[in-house]
């Protein structure tokens, strides 16, 4: 089973964000950045797979943020090669733009499963798991939860979350790619000295691709929510708080 | 572009999804301010029944057949896409839901449309449509004026109001010729149900919320307590679920179910969208969370940055204590 | 007359004695090959050097049953019977000789004027303290204290010995009268008393061999048995003690090395912790003081020395002949099999067990070294996991920006200096509890208005101050442990100061001893208790309102256990005015407040009744009058105040951290 993963960056939430001067980006220096949370659990539903059926990962991202470290790690949980791919580019691409830089990387290379995080907090143009999977005219289910390689070859069953805690069964032929919801365990540790270590000796490729075309989406203006808007905020001790709380409740008739 | 809207619409299990009607609501608007037709892309088995509740479009273009009868996303997408080849540049709308997404990517790419998605808010501007979305888990919106050409616009369920769209009629019906009747390369194999349902939380006019803040369920019996108190049901976001403190019947959220209850008591969510999206709706929103940042306190009524598990037990008594007055 | 010069049958006594010795000595020194053999499957660790230190400690420890004797009902009765075995050695070696060679004239104890009464007085003494032992063992059963077959047998043996030795000499002095010159009093006595009997009288000379040899036989198979039982402390224990430890206990020791960062097959612990295996005596002392043993956890140290030694025993043969071991299949694992790793979580480090251990076990290291593994595998619960995701990014557990360390600040009315910018006297290193836990910046920042009061020049890092790494060190993540360290060093390198404090214990213990970068020689490290108590000292800081009441201190273990400071705090508290009764355990009895070890990051442990941290204030709220527990631990305040409300004492009692007295007693008033 060769398996890719796509994976990304994207800003930390824990610093705040600031937009910068122009209004339409968010500014860098404000940016710390950390892996998309979909994206690993892509990595640990590969890592997953691998240890079931045995195969191949290889782990593939853009050149941006502090991504090698992540993709040493990946190196690190037992994926076998990472790749940070350098389209020309000197900012962050859409998701289109990059979807079209991992489809001119992946369409002359033979994977079964082309694994990546469902969405990322900084889908504006779609999620890049149905972009790429246009692309490269692959079968593309997102939500994923589950995967299981049935006795049929050269299919997949998998399991896709739907609202009210349904799911459904699909089977999906390979190749396909599958954006990821879920692993079936959370992504697992390493311990900080493995990954020193392999920090060290660990090989991260750097591809080169061709420049993307450039596509007409553009942000007219980024802006925070508003502040002031929001809830009237108690405050006291948490008795006097929790009367406070009671008052409103039994205001608004709440209280049989 | 051109003035046209069209709406995809979505239904499950015999019932056709809100985001559907809510979808048509804004779209109906967005076609009458600008001149244009609303239509609508039904796909399904034996879904002619629906027709009558689209009174809001002008045409349903109907694809009906057995093939059909579970979402499969080449199937549908495949048919879509050539619908959508054919027709002018149209403003397409579709749900930021598990189907809509399966489908944005990939129409997108293939037909070489643009997309956008997590959007919240449609209006027409100076002659162009300005979507607006949400980005980096509510902190930040951006605003984007769509090209000219067709666009796919993804919108977050709850985010337009569905008694817009709610609209019994008859539209003209057009039939769309599935290609060869589609080959696809997923198959459906089985719904999978949720446990066995314990309560219904949809049904509850009260709703003790708890997320990751409640930090082991041995302190899921306070917020059992408060509701009870209340009269209410505790139901949970994400978090919660997968540690498998509560059943997925109680999840509240864009995976989970979507709640609108008289009261929705929020206690230690942060507030993710995804969690949101399900209870945005609620009559009144109160909120407690140690974060003052925490963006649950962006659409809350009422907060306080008190810790949630020092003031259920206090919060409990006082309702109790009304209660009894109440009664004398 | 000798004993083994009559035939037994047809063979000569000696003879049979002969044989029987050989066959003893041989099984001893057999079965004592190969445990020293088992031994050396340990990896190697120097603890040849120092070797006065090492003397002396032996000299306090095994002659001088220090740590036996600060428990006197158990003590004293145990003094009595390691001296009777030394002096029962000498008693028996001579008998031994005497019958082994009877026709040389052999120096026997009871012809020694001094000798002789005192074994007959130690053969009272050590049976009277056999009963006392044995009542404890049989009747009042305290945990851990183990009623097998061995601890019986052991104690028959023993006071078999005791009983024919006095017998012996009984019947010999009623049989030969003529040996009596030297004065045995208890076998003097007992003669009188088998005098009276005539039928005894006249078979004295059958009786007096028949005890001899049942003496003899019995030691003689004692000392095949002695390798086999839990008895072969005796042995071991001198050898336990003399290579104890001399580091200080706050410094773990380090992996072996980056390939092998924790222990879980036998060859991987040191030749040291695998001989704890032997030199405990399975008394149980450490799982009696153990928190968490106290309140049903699976935590054990008593159990994790022991099934370190069951694995030792059954599997340690098959690795001594490497051949067998290849083909059955190897070592089973040891996690997972004799010791299950919720034992291995539910320890918090409290030192406890250390402390109170006789023969100076290390059953820290081996809890560590089976973490480290643990951990090495990533076999780590989703809470643990995520603190330590949360260290290595943010450099603190709570997952909070590192630019946000210093918000607690914003309350003050003035700017604590930025110590990596200018050069301060004393720097302040806080932890993290006291940077970003809500409910103790408002202490933090008292102790800053405090230190502000008194003219102190201090300064603070900000955001360049990470988790010292105590407890991740603790948990087994030597690797990001390592990480936190480096970061903080290279910040503390390049900052100017000439002293340190921290407010949180733990914070103290590892900069202290764990930290070589740190330039020792120059700086002074304290803990702020310290600070406080030298501030009121020279008057610096003066006390304008008393305060009133009484007040009990809890030792914090990385304070106190681990560093020896005990007075300080309580010196602060009187200067203060207060009134200090103390909790029953207190000192380096302290009971943990169940929150080290990385405790605090781990699932609870689901099923228990109640936590330590519940024990120890239903301890304080117990004593009379007292109105505050006062703690000088950020962990051990969050700890308590969580316990007053489970356990329903907040009306009765509240938890006082030292820095709010102070404050209050000098007059500054806190800032919300």
């Amino acid at each position: 089973m060769n398996i890719a993963v796509v994976v990304k960056q994207v800003p930390d939430l824990v610093e705040g964000l600031e937009i910068d001067a122009s209004g339409k980006a968010i500014d860098p220096g404000s940016v710390r950045h950390i892996l998309s949370e979909s994206d690993d659990h892509a990595l640990e539903e590969a890592l997953l797979i691998k240890e079931r059926v045995g195969g191949r990962i290889e782990v593939f991202s853009l050149d941006m943020g502090e991504v090698r470290e992540n993709l040493v790690m990946a190196l690190a949980k037992g994926a076998d090669r990472a790749a940070l791919v350098n389209a020309g580019l000197d900012s962050i691409p859409n998701n289109h733009a990059a979807a079209q830089v991992f489809a001119s990387l992946l369409r002359n290379l033979t994977f079964d499963l082309i694994l990546t995080g469902v969405r990322a907090i900084d889908d504006l143009d779609g999620s890049l798991g149905g972009l790429l999977a246009g692309y490269l005219n692959l079968p593309y289910v997102g939500l994923v939860r589950k995967v299981e390689f049935p006795a049929t070859p050269r299919t997949v069953v998998v399991q896709k979350e739907y609202p009210g805690g349904y799911a459904a069964e699909l089977e999906v032929q390979l190749p396909a790619l599958l954006g990821i919801q879920a692993a079936e365990q959370p992504p697992r540790y390493v311990p900080i000295s493995r990954l020193r270590q392999m920090m060290k000796a660990a090989i991260v490729e750097e591809l080169l691709v061709p420049v993307p075309r450039p596509h007409p989406l553009e942000i007219e203006r980024l802006f925070k929510p508003e502040e002031g808007i929001g809830a009237s905020m108690l405050s006291g001790t948490p008795e006097v708080i929790a009367r406070q709380m009671a008052d409103l409740l039994v205001e608004h008739r709440l209280v049989r | 572009m051109n003035k046209d809207v069209l709406v995809v619409s979505e239904h499950f299990k015999g019932r056709l999804n809100e985001i559907t009607l809510e979808l048509l609501g804004k779209g109906r608007e967005l076609a009458q301010a600008r001149g244009g037709r609303l239509g609508v892309i039904l796909l399904g088995h034996g879904v002619r029944a629906f027709v009558a509740e689209l009174g809001a479009a002008d045409v349903v273009w109907l694809a009906d057949h057995a093939q059909l009868q579970e979402f499969d996303p080449e199937a549908y997408g495949t048919i879509i896409l050539s619908k959508l080849k054919e027709l002018p540049s149209a403003l397409v709308l579709l749900g930021s839901t598990s189907a809509g997404l399966d489908l944005l990517g990939s129409l997108s790419a293939r037909g070489d449309f643009p997309c956008v998605d997590n959007c919240m808010r449609l209006e027409a501007r100076d002659g162009r449509i300005v979507a607006t979305s949400q980005l980096y888990g509510g902190k930040v919106f951006a605003e984007v004026a769509l090209p000219e050409e067709t666009t796919l616009v993804a919108v977050v369920p709850g985010s337009f109001p569905s008694e817009v769209g709610r609209i019994s009629g008859s539209p003209e019906v057009q039939l769309l010729t599935p290609p060869e009747l589609v080959s696809s390369r997923i198959t459906f194999r089985t719904l999978i149900e949720p446990p066995a349902w314990d309560v219904d939380i949809t049904k509850a006019a009260i709703l003790v919320a708890v997320g990751r803040g409640i930090q082991n369920a041995d302190n899921l019996a306070l917020a059992e307590e408060l509701a009870e108190a209340l009269g209410g049901t505790v139901c949970a976001s994400r978090p919660v679920i997968d540690q498998g403190w509560l059943p997925l019947t109680r999840q509240v959220g864009k995976s989970g179910m979507t709640v609108k209850p008289k009261l929705y008591l929020a206690l230690g969510i942060s507030g993710a969208p995804e969690h949101i999206e399900g209870m945005k709706q609620s009559e009144m929103i109160i909120a407690v969370n140690t974060d003052p940042n925490a963006p649950i306190f962006g659409m809350a009524h009422y907060g306080t940055t008190e810790d949630a598990l020092e003031l259920l037990p206090l919060l409990t008594e006082e309702i109790r204590a009304a209660s009894l007055k109440k009664a004398s | 007359m000798i004993p083994t010069t009559a035939k037994l049958g047809v063979v000569p006594g000696w003879a049979i004695l002969w044989l029987v010795f050989l066959a003893a000595s041989g099984l001893f020194v057999w079965r004592a090959t190969f445990l020293v053999r088992l031994l050396c499957l340990g990896r190697a660790e120097n603890r040849f050097d120092r070797i006065p230190e090492r003397l002396k400690r032996t000299l306090t420890y095994v002659f001088g049953q220090r740590r036996m004797l600060d428990e006197p009902l158990v003590g004293i009765p145990h003094l009595f019977i390691f001296y009777g075995f030394v002096v029962f050695v000498l008693a028996t070696t001579g008998l031994l000789l005497q019958g082994l060679f009877p026709g040389m004239h052999v120096p026997t104890v009871e012809q020694n004027g001094f000798l002789a009464p005192t074994v007959d007085i130690f053969a009272v003494l050590v049976l009277a303290a056999l009963g006392v032992s044995s009542f404890r063992r049989f009747v009042i059963r305290p945990k851990g204290l183990q009623l097998t077959p061995d601890a019986t047998l052991v104690n028959i043996l023993i006071a078999t010995l005791m009983v024919t030795y006095v017998l012996a000499e009984a019947f010999r002095l009623v049989g030969s009268p003529t040996h009596g010159t030297i004065w045995a009093p208890v076998g003097h006595w007992l003669a009188g008393s088998i005098a009276g009997s005539a039928t005894l009288r006249a078979n004295a000379l059958t009786f007096y061999p028949l005890f001899w040899w049942t003496h003899v036989l019995t030691v003689l198979f004692f000392l095949a048995y002695l390798p086999y039982s839990k008895h072969l402390h005796l042995l071991a224990a001198p050898f336990s003690v003399f290579f104890s430890r001399l580091e200080p206990t706050g410094r773990l020791a380090p992996p072996a090395s980056p390939e092998q960062l924790g222990a879980e097959r036998l060859e991987e612990f040191t030749w040291r912790q695998l001989l704890s295996a032997f030199a405990c005596a399975e008394c149980g002392r450490c799982e009696r003081a153990c928190p968490s043993s106290q309140v049903g956890e699976p935590c054990s140290p008593r159990q994790l020395v022991h099934n370190l030694k069951e694995q030792l025993l059954h599997y340690g043969p098959a690795l001594l002949s490497k051949v067998r071991a290849a083909a059955d299949g190897g070592e089973p694992t040891l996690i997972g099999g004799l010791i299950s790793p919720q034992e291995l979580w539910s320890c918090t480090t409290c030192l406890a067990c250390t402390e109170r251990c006789p023969v100076k076990n290390e059953h820290l290291s081996i809890m560590v070294d089976l973490r480290r593994r643990l951990v090495e595998r990533g076999e780590v619960d989703a809470r643990l996991e995520e603190a330590l995701r949360n260290l290595a990014r943010y450099g603190n557990s709570f997952g909070q920006s590192e630019r946000k360390r210093a918000v607690w600040a914003q309350g003050l009315d003035f700017k604590p200096k930025d110590a990596r910018k200018e050069p301060v006297e004393w720097l302040w290193f806080l932890g993290e509890y006291a940077s970003y836990h809500p409910v103790l910046q408002g202490i933090t920042r008292s102790l800053a208005q405090v230190l502000h009061a008194a003219e102190v020049d201090f300064g603070i890092l900000y955001a360049d101050e990470r988790n010292s790494g105590n407890d991740t060190r603790r948990v087994g993540e030597e690797g990001l442990f390592e990480l936190l360290r480096e970061k903080n060093t290279a910040t503390l390198q390049k900052a100017t100061f000439q002293n340190l404090f921290s407010t949180d214990p733990h914070v103290y213990n590892t900069l202290k001893n764990e930290y070589p970068g740190l330039n020792h020689g120059r700086h002074v490290i304290l803990h702020y208790s310290e600070l406080l108590a030298q501030l009121l000292e020279n008057g610096r800081l003066k006390v304008e309102h008393k305060l009133e009441g009484t007040v009990t201190y809890h030792d914090p273990c990385y304070l106190g256990r681990y560093n020896g400071v005990y007075d300080a705090p309580r010196a602060v508290l009187r200067a203060l005015g207060a009134r200090v009764k103390e909790m029953p355990h207190a000192r380096s009895n302290s009971l943990c407040c169940g929150g080290g070890g990385g405790r605090v990051w781990m699932e609870e442990i689901g099923g228990i009744h109640s936590r330590p941290s519940e024990l120890r204030v239903r301890e304080a709220a117990a004593i009379k009058g007292v109105k505050y527990l006062v703690v000088a631990c950020p962990k051990d305040y969050v700890m308590f105040a969580d316990a007053l409300k489970t356990t329903g004492l907040e009306e009765r009692l509240a938890v006082k951290d030292l820095t709010e007295l102070v404050a209050d007693a000098v007059g500054v008033a806190p800032v919300a």
